[in-house]
């Protein structure tokens, strides 16, 4: 046959005695090349092969496919009281399927927001929704975290009462500990939030999420960077989890985020919508006018995650390639291989600032209680105490982003500083997890 | 109303959709089994709610749906071992199960459809809580073909393969409960054509289908796996869908009643458009009569006014008389508009002026009624309704929007079956189906390797069909063929493959000749349920009793009304033991003993007719020929 015909045009395939009218639909990166997918009037997809089939274009251009809004900002006003800023960033959270071509649009407006959660009309007298992205959250880099950060900050300059960010889930922790660096004193908890089920679905996460987050802006005493994502696979409460001591802690459950080595700041209990502290030690809410920003990130930082048998040329080539800071992902108390402590005093020897955290994640590194800690601390690295590898790698690249020109001795001393509760200093028995052992 | 209706005239036409759930070792989407949770297995709960975009409302009653929108929780039953993290919308869907794609594309070829090249899961949006995810998960197998009819051939629309729904458990104020172990089992959907022109093809169809499918030897049986829909429309009527027949005798029933239903709805719009009613004649602002109608002395009303309920109703000009129209077998107009009265207002019912008066409502009432109004008594139909006025206010909405539409003939409806095979209504007819792709499922290609594998379990012809009754069961070819041509053909399978050690020659003759025989007895055959057949074979087979009893034992037992438990009789007629036997020939031989001593061995047809005349059914007549012609023996040797 002549040329394909194109996703939006309505065609007639006649084949072995079948003719079948429809749309065509965009094809998937697993679609078989010979396939032409048409949209059935019933509203099915099926996959023609075109090779032993006489298509008809009977009108092209059915549907715009794959024509997607420009970004922008957007907005409506309520009957609330607080002024609420929502910036997209892109994800599962604002992505829907078009029903008619079948195409993903990563895109949020003001209106489209409202018809997710109408209750924001009455929580907040204006909700600005301002597209920054619309991107993946494994596409962030420390770029992104800057400007995300620079962005927040004006809006709370500005006056947001309650800043929302909807972002992918996959890096979401990175960039909440970012925010968290760089936003110092803040006068309103920022919230992250994300959707582990597209907001397309019936049974989306996500609305549940956006609808705690007028409650934790208007009852929380913290002022901290928080994620804000289911903390059950129920749709029975919300968890407000400090952003520089969460991790995403499974693959797909809409509970996957969790607080690592620490309580979660605060739920929020449904249908009643109601607000409870869980944790006593938080950064309190600061007045506006205080509020400061340290928002630069050097992307001269690396994560290295250790195994046995690790070449540890690894680290040369980072030392070789000019980076500035590394943070190891050690096993247990904080171990690498004995072999890779020549490569590590090189390092600190170049002046680059190596941490170590530990891949066990709960519970946290302790380098006098084996020889090779000891030998380690003695080359030089640094014991992250019980931080998140993430939040640790965050905070690297944010030390040499902002203050990058000091000495590797004061870079050290800041970096074992408790920025934003980022260090727990006490773990009760209720911090490790219980998994069912036949109980 | 004349019973019989000519069909052909009224232009019948009628479609299934036949829906069978797979017996494949997993699940459409993931490693579960495909089997119910006995109610022992321990399980969890898991508490959701499911949301609800406008444009996005999908297949649901209208009271589901406000009942959703105000926020019903909807509660899951996660039973150990029959569900997991893929039911419960926390894992994306695993790799579209082969076995059922196979399975699919084996009855596809044996209605003669042509398979899709690229199979793509679709999602159909379903939000009343059966599918954790808000919608199910289908797709087109095949498309075409047809199944041989006496009537005519039937086309076939789609073969699709879907997910099966969750189980519900229960619904009560503000929730509802589903069992997850159902959720996931593969179903295929078979669309029939609108080419079925009565209702006995009707289920001659249906039957056709469910016994092709059952041949592929892997699909479940029992219960609850195979349900029928039906399409159903006349001249100038509108195609009806009735959900849920899951019991084929009734299929014929529920055409004619529906094809009887739409025929009497044309007749009362040409009734009314006669007497000049117009759509302002409906005054569907409701009124409150609660003060008239709480004098009445009326037991329904002044329990309803306890509840704290009020009555409320509404003026129908120019329907007296109309309400009160059978449409169908003891279901009137006024029962069309009741149905929608519950179901838009989750009220129990309405009270009508043609069932007045009544419940206790005297002549006074009712005229003060039509006073309020502003009514004519003889000339125009009110409606009321009791309960809270949210409710009572929907519900005669419902009411006056479908007595509108009586002027125009008949609402595009989905109705659910009732046991007697009249319908009721649940919800309007969805637009298109909101289906978008489930993206998660990457798409299949049909392989040369797959439709292989799909011959190879294809269901038989009737010709390989009628060799594998004669060869393998060894029926005689007259038996074979009659079962061939009948419908017991499936319970006879079933039978032969369930009852271990039973010839399927008695099962064919018990199926064809005493079941049948039943009727000029005066017992209706059906009453003789499948489990019931399972249990006599079940006792010949093991030998509690001889197959001469089966005609008895059946009959007895339809006699009783089933009421009787199967097993009582089967014991009734067992428990002759080989001792008693052996005493009881004793007996006739030492009472017959001139005779026997004449005739010598040739006595032994006379003593084993008086024997079986005191056993018959109670024991195998091999067995007592054998006692029989062992005692007559011992008898003449020790007399001699």
């Amino acid at each position: 046959m002549g040329s394909r015909p194109n996703p939006g045009d309505l065609v007639r395939v006649v084949k072995g005695g079948l003719v079948l009218e429809g749309v065509v639909m965009p094809t998937t990166e697993f679609s078989d090349p010979n396939s032409l997918v048409i949209k059935l009037s019933n509203g099915y997809n099926v996959g023609v092969d075109v090779r032993d089939a006489r298509i008809e274009v009977l009108k092209e251009k059915m549907y715009e496919v794959g024509k997607v809004p420009e970004a922008g900002e957007t907005s409506v006003s309520g009957s609330g009281k607080m002024k609420m800023s929502f910036i997209s960033t892109g994800g599962t959270i604002v992505s829907k399927v078009e029903y008619e071509t079948g195409a993903v649009k990563p895109a949020i407006t003001a209106e489209e927001l409202i018809e997710m959660v109408p209750e924001y009309k009455d929580e907040f007298s204006s909700i600005e929704v301002l597209e920054l992205y619309r991107i993946l959250s494994e596409d962030f880099t420390p770029h992104e975290w800057g400007e995300l950060a620079r962005i927040t900050y004006n809006k709370l300059r500005g006056g947001a009462d309650a800043v929302v960010i909807a972002h992918g889930t996959d890096t979401m922790a990175f960039t909440a500990a970012a925010l968290a660096f760089s936003l110092r004193r803040l006068p309103t908890p920022v919230m992250l939030v994300g959707a582990q089920r597209s907001s397309d679905r019936p049974s989306t996460d996500s609305v549940l999420n956006l609808k705690a987050c007028p409650v934790i802006a208007r009852e929380a005493p913290f002022g901290e960077v928080v994620v804000v994502m289911h903390g059950s696979t129920s749709d029975t409460y919300v968890l407000a989890h400090r952003g520089v001591k969460v991790r995403k802690m499974h693959s797909s459950r809409r509970d996957a985020f969790q607080s690592v080595n620490d309580v979660p700041l605060a739920r929020v209990d449904f249908p009643s919508a109601s607000f409870k502290l869980l944790n006593r030690r938080y950064l309190k809410r600061s007045s506006p006018s205080d509020l400061e920003l340290r928002g630069k990130f050097s992307d001269r930082a690396a994560l290295i995650k250790f195994y046995p048998s690790m070449d540890c040329g690894v680290i040369d080539h980072f030392l070789d390639k000019g980076f500035r800071g590394i943070v190891l992902e050690g096993t247990g108390l904080g171990h690498v291989r004995n072999q890779c402590i020549s490569s590590l005093r090189r390092a600190v020897e170049e002046g680059v600032l190596v941490a170590m955290t530990t891949q066990t994640l709960f519970g946290r590194v302790n380098m006098k209680v084996y020889t090779t800690g000891r030998k380690l601390l003695e080359a030089g690295v640094i014991p992250a105490s019980d931080m998140l590898p993430e939040t640790a790698y965050v905070k690297m690249s944010w030390l040499l982003g902002n203050y990058g020109d000091l000495n590797l001795d004061e870079l050290r001393k800041l970096f074992l500083q408790d920025v934003a509760h980022e260090i727990n200093p006490r773990h009760e028995l209720n911090l490790y997890p219980r998994w069912f052992h036949g109980e | 109303m004349s019973d019989e209706l000519d069909y052909s005239a009224l232009g019948l036409k009628v479609g299934l959709e036949i829906h069978q759930q797979l017996d494949t070792k997993h699940k459409l989407f993931c490693g579960c089994p495909t089997s119910l949770a006995s109610d022992d297995v321990p399980r969890k709960t898991v508490e959701r709610y499911l949301r609800v975009a406008k444009s996005e409302v999908g297949e649901i009653d209208p009271a589901a749906l406000y009942e959703m929108r105000k926020g019903r929780k909807i509660i899951y039953e996660v039973p150990e071992g029959h569900a997991c993290m893929v039911e419960l919308d926390e894992e994306p869907p695993h790799e579209l199960n082969r076995d059922a794609l196979t399975i699919t594309l084996a009855v596809a070829e044996a209605l003669h459809s042509k398979p899709v090249d690229e199979v793509y899961v679709m999602r159909k949006i379903v939000i009343d809580g059966s599918n954790t995810t808000g919608f199910q998960r289908t797709a087109v197998v095949a498309f075409g073909g047809w199944v041989e009819d006496e009537e005519g051939k039937v086309g076939i629309q789609t073969i699709c393969l879907e997910e099966d729904a969750a189980r519900k458990v229960e619904e009560g104020k503000g929730y509802i409960k589903y069992n997850l172990d159902r959720l996931g089992i593969p179903l295929i959907e078979i669309s029939t054509a609108p080419d079925i022109r009565s209702p006995e093809q009707a289920a001659r169809v249906a039957l056709k289908i469910g016994l092709l499918m059952r041949l592929t030897g892997r699909v479940k049986r029992g219960l609850g796996t195979i349900r029928q829909d039906l399409n159903v429309s006349i001249k100038g009527g509108v195609k009806t869908e009735v959900k849920g027949v899951s019991k084929l005798d009734l299929i014929p029933k529920v055409v004619k009643y529906e094809a009887m239903r739409q025929l009497n709805l044309l007749k009362i719009k040409e009734e009314l458009l006669a007497r000049g009613v117009k759509e302002r004649d409906v005054y569907d602002q409701p009124i409150e009569i609660t003060e008239i109608l709480s004098g009445s002395g009326s037991k329904l009303v002044s329990k309803a006014l306890k509840r704290g309920e009020k009555a409320y109703a509404i003026l129908l000009k120019g329907f007296k008389g109309v309400l009160g129209k059978e449409v169908q077998p003891g279901r009137r107009f006024g029962t069309e508009l009741s149905d929608y009265a519950k179901a838009w207002g989750g009220v129990k019912g309405i009270i009508h002026s043609d069932e007045l008066p009544g419940y206790g409502i005297g002549e006074d009432v009712v005229a003060r009624i039509y006073e309020v109004l502003g009514g004519d008594p003889g000339r125009d139909a009110f409606v009321f309704v009791l309960g809270n006025p949210d409710k009572a206010f929907r519900a005669l909405k419902a009411v006056g929007g479908r007595a509108k539409h009586a002027l125009q003939g008949i609402p595009k409806e989905t109705r659910g079956a009732n046991p007697d095979g009249t319908t009721r209504y649940l919800r309007p007819q969805p637009g298109a189906a909101r289906m978008y792709p489930e993206t998660d499922v990457p798409p299949v290609r049909i392989t040369e390797d797959m439709l292989r594998e799909a011959a190879a379990i294809k269901p038989p012809t009737p010709e390989e069909m009628l060799a594998i009754l004669t060869e393998r069961h060894g029926l005689s070819r007259e038996l074979a063929e009659g079962l061939l041509r009948d419908p017991a053909l499936q319970t006879y399978l079933d039978l032969v493959e369930e009852v271990e050690g039973v010839p399927p020659q008695l099962v064919a003759s018990t199926l064809l000749v005493h079941l049948k025989g039943l009727k000029s007895e005066g017992v209706d055959p059906s009453a003789i349920t499948y489990e019931v057949l399972k249990e006599v074979l079940r006792a010949v087979a093991q030998g509690k009793i001889a197959k001469e009893a089966i005609p008895e034992i059946l009959l007895k037992y339809g006699k009783l009304g089933g009421k009787t438990p199967i097993k009582e009789i089967i014991d009734e007629f067992g428990g002759v033991k080989v001792e008693d036997l052996d005493s009881l020939i004793e007996g006739v031989l030492s009472e017959n003993e001139e005779v026997v001593k004449a005739k010598g061995e040739r006595a032994f047809s006379l003593v084993m007719g008086k024997v079986m005349g005191k056993v018959r059914g109670r024991v195998d007549g091999k067995l007592v020929a054998e006692r029989v012609r062992e005692k007559l023996k011992d008898f003449l040797r020790r007399s001699s």
